[in-house]
């Protein structure tokens, strides 16, 4: 919220000594962000004067509309001046820098020689003044603005400022007007503040029951609502200078007087006004939810299909405004208007935050009224307006009526003693007492249980440990003292988060560097990578940042594929990565939980549902290398990583994590199909690694031969202590041992077959040697066998035994032979 | 043969010279040949001991027996020497220029995020908090309604929230990790001692200072006699742990449904205030929908953004940085070891 500091003097008693920047203190002490202070007028200098446009010539022959103007500065003699603007007409009041004045950006004006002619001064722009960004034109005042000429514009405009803009957070909607801020910067620095709503005589305008009737028909929208009349309006009345310069200041244009003042006075006191035309409704206004499927075209111009819950304010035939949000064309007051039926009302927060959400429309009515208005403030604000259409606009008051009763915030008993103890700074009852009566609380009671009225404007106060956060505030924060917490010790990382860190410095120890990838990928890319079934059902999102990227990730690799071919694109050879992260897939059928209170803690039943209506989310840790592990160098060429190397470092990550896995054969896209290893953990597949399939490599622009992994680690189950054997200090027997068996046959099997039939004796069992060029599909693997007792060293009798033992087994179970 | 004493005193002297001027290894060989081993003028006349008289044996024996042992420890010093010569030789030769790079061990890097959140875990666990992680997608209602945001409230809008096909799945990509506290609180009885770390999701557009995934660490405490004070020393102690010893905190009031009253907090940094997150004391609305008793328990909760405070720490000043997965990024703050 924009509010200018000349407005907030109007209500506090302000000394010299307190600049803007200790108003700013204050403001952030008590609970408001100062987002910027904008000091206009700091760099202009005068003479600045309101002028009178008496002349007109338009130059010809320029590129650009350029005119020699006339202007009665109030002066002895006319002045003339050229302008390039043409927003104005003769008789129109203007501002002009006559010669001597500086405008900001030390922009010094004289008289000077342009386009043929002598420009005595220059007609400004609201940009110029350095007032705000407006410089489509120059300021026009009108015809009639009540100022004479050769005014100084510096004070009549109002230019020497400072404007807060001052962001409120959504429990403070009180304080959205110059009311209700004046009244927190009073209270931040001890001040005086002059409510202005005490000033505001609504007798002068007493509700008389004659103009337009009004009548709340939906108790449950709205408490309160005010409707006066006024006739006679002056629509084209031109408003006020001062007005129309505290509208700017705050950000707003002015549109008309009508507009204008309802707007000013929101500003001023927090209720938003909306004005009627009074002549286009028909009979009694009334407050009432909209019926399915009625119609209303908004002042956005934007014809709207309403909905049974939409809150509307409509006459007897038809819907003229959405409540508190925004008025209708139909009934819009316009430069015709005469007659004006202006509406204030409180209207229940909810239904305008509803209002607000299903049309997805704000506005600074809306954002008011969602947040809650003084429950007592809608008829000071209509008579406020009423009197200012009157001085203003001509106008004379017909009557008003009012239906509806006024809220207020309900009666909270507190005890002091818990605010002190929340705090944890010992605050007496007495000042406890003191400081809420401040913020307009009535406090009756004594010692320290205290019953206490807040005022009209604060819907918020309905616990103790509000009153403990206005008590906090008014003390200041700084104030509490700093202490730990002595309750607990003795916690630590759960099995979980210790795996995900060895994991994840084990890999980085490896040389792949972690990522963070986004999430978010596009399905068609997925399947392009030969996800299907389960790993191919995503969850879609219903408001993507992209429509290009509205699913969410099942598997880590698509994102790491991109994260590569990012690094490959900024020039990197070799690219080790890795990443740790959920998976979502959308594999089971969830149901919401459904509406559960939070007046209480859910029943059993009610807690299970709601985390049942969340899908598993598995962790996966996964890495890709593209290029090289060991890059090339003078030492030579580098090492790649291959199918087998990311095997390996799977099958070294996954020993760490549990004893028993088997490794199969698999053909799990987006690897390689003959060059995928599946990882299974009592019999459930946990990882893959291997060769990523070449044609996905190559639609991705990735190295040939690149290689993938990927563990979900949250579904291997964790270690229990490991077992251990003793390490025996006897001679070993090394034997190699080589067999001729079929190529098909996988290693992992011979293996088995060796070690089974050699028993517990054989210590160690290498691969040494591998030849496949032998005819009949056939392959030689060759051995090195360690054998060793513990309590003995072992004769070559009983290694020779053994090894016959495994010759034998080796050709009865997988018809290998022994290779002589 | 008879010896003479002066030519095997003669043989020694030749012997010993010959050793002495010998100037490498190959030539103490052939000096080894003709002056020490067995074919050497003093091997000879000890050979011919035998063919004398027993007493004249004797006495030459001692004499061609000091000789020898005098030659053989002129060699034994001579090849040491050489060999000590050749062998420092050989080393000088074998210098290698030892700033030539070496390629085998790459180095790779974890992500200053999962470095940060170790650190912030490891800090929390010695003050006795449990580490608590939650689903990214989660249940609307512990991401909002739990936290006394319902549906029409203002809160709720500010929230730009992803929401997941179908609509009345209820499933939001959770906007912040308070969820990880509201499942804390249904899963144990206070004491609670918690710091939930993790991934949270809003729908701001990728620039410089903002992503739409982004992390995020929260707190939660609830215990008998938990205060505002517990709450500031706590929030000032994790600002000297993170910024260093002499940085100052400041909690501003500030606004947030699940607590009151609320804070924000700053920290004092590199001659500014920075905002850092939000806190405050857990508001009783929260603590009852978990079924807390607020008679007997009050409780805290912080909650801080991981990107801003690496960002403010590091002096990281685009938010791409962390976002695209640039190993270049990441491999400037290593595996993290000190």
């Amino acid at each position: 919220m924009k509010i200018p500091l000349s407005w907030i003097k109007e209500f506090v008693e302000i000394p010299k000594s307190i600049s803007a920047k200790d108003i700013e203190a204050g403001l952030v002490k008590v609970g408001f962000e100062v987002e910027a202070i904008d000091e206009q007028g700091l760099d202009l200098k005068g003479p600045l004067v309101l002028a009178q446009v008496k002349e007109i010539e338009e130059l010809q022959g320029h590129k650009k509309p350029i005119r020699y103007v006339a202007l009665d500065c109030g002066e002895k003699d006319i002045r003339y001046v050229i302008c390039g603007a043409t927003n104005f007409s003769v008789g129109d009041h203007v501002v002009a820098a006559l010669p001597g004045a500086v405008l900001p950006g030390n922009f010094s004006i004289s008289a000077r020689e342009t386009y043929g002619k002598t420009s005595n001064g220059m007609i400004c722009s609201a940009r110029e003044l350095g007032i705000s960004e407006e410089h489509s034109g120059i300021i026009n005042l009108g015809s009639a603005p009540a100022l004479k000429v050769g005014t100084n514009a510096i004070e009549a405009l109002e230019i020497e400022d400072s404007i807060f803009d001052i962001s409120i957070n959504p429990d403070r909607g009180y304080a959205m007007s110059a009311r209700g801020i004046s009244r927190e910067i009073a209270l931040s620095l001890n001040l005086k503040f002059n409510d202005p709503k005490e000033s505001v005589s609504v007798t002068d305008y007493e509700i008389n029951n004659k103009g337009v009737p009004v009548e709340i028909q939906d108790k449950s929208g709205c408490s309160i609502i005010n409707m006066r009349t006024i006739e006679n309006f002056k629509a084209d009345a031109s408003v006020p200078i001062w007005m129309r310069r505290r509208l700017e200041k705050c950000g707003m244009r002015s549109i008309s007087l009508a507009v204008d003042i309802t707007n000013y006075v929101m500003l001023e006191l927090g209720q938003p006004l909306h004005a009627f035309d009074a002549e286009k409704v028909s009979g009694k206004i009334s407050v009432r939810r909209a019926k399915d499927g009625e119609k209303l075209k908004t002042l956005d111009g934007v014809e709207r299909k309403l909905h049974a819950s939409d809150l509307v304010i409509a006459d007897e035939k038809q819907s003229l405004a959405l409540a508190g949000t925004m008025g209708g064309e139909f009934s819009e007051v316009t430069s015709q208007t005469k007659r004006i039926a202006l509406e204030a009302a409180r209207f229940n927060p909810q239904a305008i935050a509803q209002n607000s959400r299903k049309h997805i429309l704000t506005s600074e009515a809306s954002r008011r009224l969602e947040r809650g208005v003084d429950g007592t403030i809608a008829n000071y604000a209509s008579a406020r307006a009423v009197d200012l259409l009157v001085r203003f606009g001509s106008a004379s008051y017909v009557g008003g009526y009012i239906d509806g009763t006024e809220v207020k915030p309900s009666n909270v008993n507190i005890e002091t003693k818990k605010i002190s103890d929340l705090l944890g700074l010992e605050v007496s009852a007495a000042k406890v007492k003191e400081l809420i009566e401040k913020i307009g609380c009535k406090v009756s009671g004594n010692g320290d249980s205290l019953e206490v009225e807040p005022p009209t404007w604060r819907f918020d106060l309905s616990h103790f440990s509000d009153f403990a956060e206005e008590v906090a505030r008014q003390i200041g924060y700084d104030q509490i003292p700093l202490t730990l917490p002595t309750g607990q010790s003795g916690a630590s990382l759960t099995d979980f988060q210790r795996r995900k860190r060895f994991v994840a410095s084990y890999l980085a120890g490896a040389g792949f560097s972690e990522t963070y990838n986004s999430p978010f990928i596009n399905q068609n890319y997925l399947e392009s990578l030969g996800f299907s079934g389960d790993r191919a059902k995503t969850f879609k999102i219903i408001n993507p940042m992209s429509e290009e990227f509205p699913v969410l990730r099942t598997h880590l690799l698509p994102g790491l594929f991109l994260t590569a071919q990012r690094n490959l694109g900024r020039g990197a050879k070799n690219v080790s990565i890795f990443e740790i992260g959920s998976l979502f897939r959308n594999t089971t059928k969830l149901s919401s939980a459904g509406d559960i209170s939070t007046s209480q803690r859910p029943s059993a039943n009610q807690i299970k549902a709601i985390y049942e209506s969340v899908p598993k989310q598995p962790v996966m840790m996964a890495g890709l290398v593209a290029g090289k592990l060991v890059a090339d160098s003078w030492e030579g060429k580098g090492t790649d990583f291959n199918w087998n190397d990311s095997i390996q470092l799977v099958k070294n990550l996954i020993s760490e994590m549990v004893d028993d896995f088997e490794i199969v054969e698999s053909d799990f896209a987006p690897w390689h199909p003959g060059r995928c290893a599946e990882f299974r953990v009592a019999g459930k597949p946990v990882a893959h690694a291997g060769e990523i399939h070449p044609r996905v490599l190559s639609n991705l622009n990735l190295p040939a031969r690149s290689c993938a992994f990927g563990i979900l680690i949250s579904e291997i189950p964790y270690r229990s202590t490991r077992k251990t054997s003793a390490v025996s200090p006897m001679t070993p027997v090394i034997q190699d041992l080589a067999f001729i068996v079929s190529k098909d046959l996988p290693n992992s099997e011979l293996e088995a077959v060796i070690r089974n039939s050699a028993g517990p004796l054989l210590e160690d069992l290498q691969l040494f040697d591998r030849y496949d060029k032998i005819e009949g599909g056939k392959v030689s693997l060759a051995y090195t066998l360690t054998f060793r007792a513990n309590d003995r060293t072992l004769t070559s009798e009983e290694v020779s035994e053994i090894r016959e033992q495994i010759a034998r087994e080796v050709k009865q179970k997988i018809g290998g032979e022994l290779r002589a | 043969m008879a010896i003479d004493q002066n030519q095997v005193l003669a043989a020694e002297k030749l012997a010993l010279e010959a050793i002495k001027n010998c100037p490498d290894l190959d030539s103490l060989k052939q000096v080894k040949i003709e002056h020490v081993g067995d074919k050497s003028q003093l091997a000879k006349f000890n050979q011919s001991l035998g063919k004398l008289e027993p007493t004249e044996r004797a006495e030459f024996g001692k004499i061609i027996g000091a000789a020898k042992a005098n030659v053989s420890k002129s060699f034994d010093l001579k090849l040491a020497q050489l060999e000590e010569e050749r062998d420092n030789q050989v080393l000088v030769t074998e210098k290698v220029d030892i700033t030539l790079p070496g390629n085998k061990f790459p180095k790779g890097g974890l992500h200053p995020l999962t470095l940060l959140t170790n650190e912030i875990c490891d800090f929390f666990i010695g003050l006795g908090y449990n580490v608590s992680e939650g689903p990214e997608l989660e249940s609307e209602w512990l991401n909002f309604d739990a936290l006394n945001i319902p549906v029409d409230h203002p809160a709720r809008t500010m929230q730009d929230t992803f929401f997941i096909e179908p609509r009345d799945s209820n499933l939001v990509l959770r906007t912040h990790t308070s969820p990880v506290q509201i499942r804390s609180m249904l899963e144990n009885e206070p004491p609670i001692y918690v710091i939930c770390p993790g991934r949270t999701y809003r729908a701001d557009e990728l620039d410089a200072t903002h992503t739409p995934v982004f992390s995020q660490v929260e707190g939660l405490v609830v215990d008998k006699g938990i205060t505002l004070a517990d709450l500031r020393g706590t929030l000032d102690l994790f600002a000297r742990t993170m910024f260093g010893p002499d940085v100052k905190t400041r909690l501003r009031p500030s606004y947030f449904p699940f607590t009151e009253p609320s804070a924000e907090v700053d920290f004092y940094f590199n001659g500014r205030w920075v905002e850092w997150g939000g806190c405050g004391m857990v508001n009783p609305k929260v603590l009852q929908a978990a079924g807390i008793d607020t008679n007997i328990y009050t409780g805290f909760a912080f909650g801080m953004g991981l990107e801003r405070t690496l960002m403010v720490r590091h002096g990281i000043t685009d938010m791409h940085d962390i976002v695209e997965g640039d190993i270049r990024f990441s491999k400037q703050f290593g595996l993290g070891g000190i």
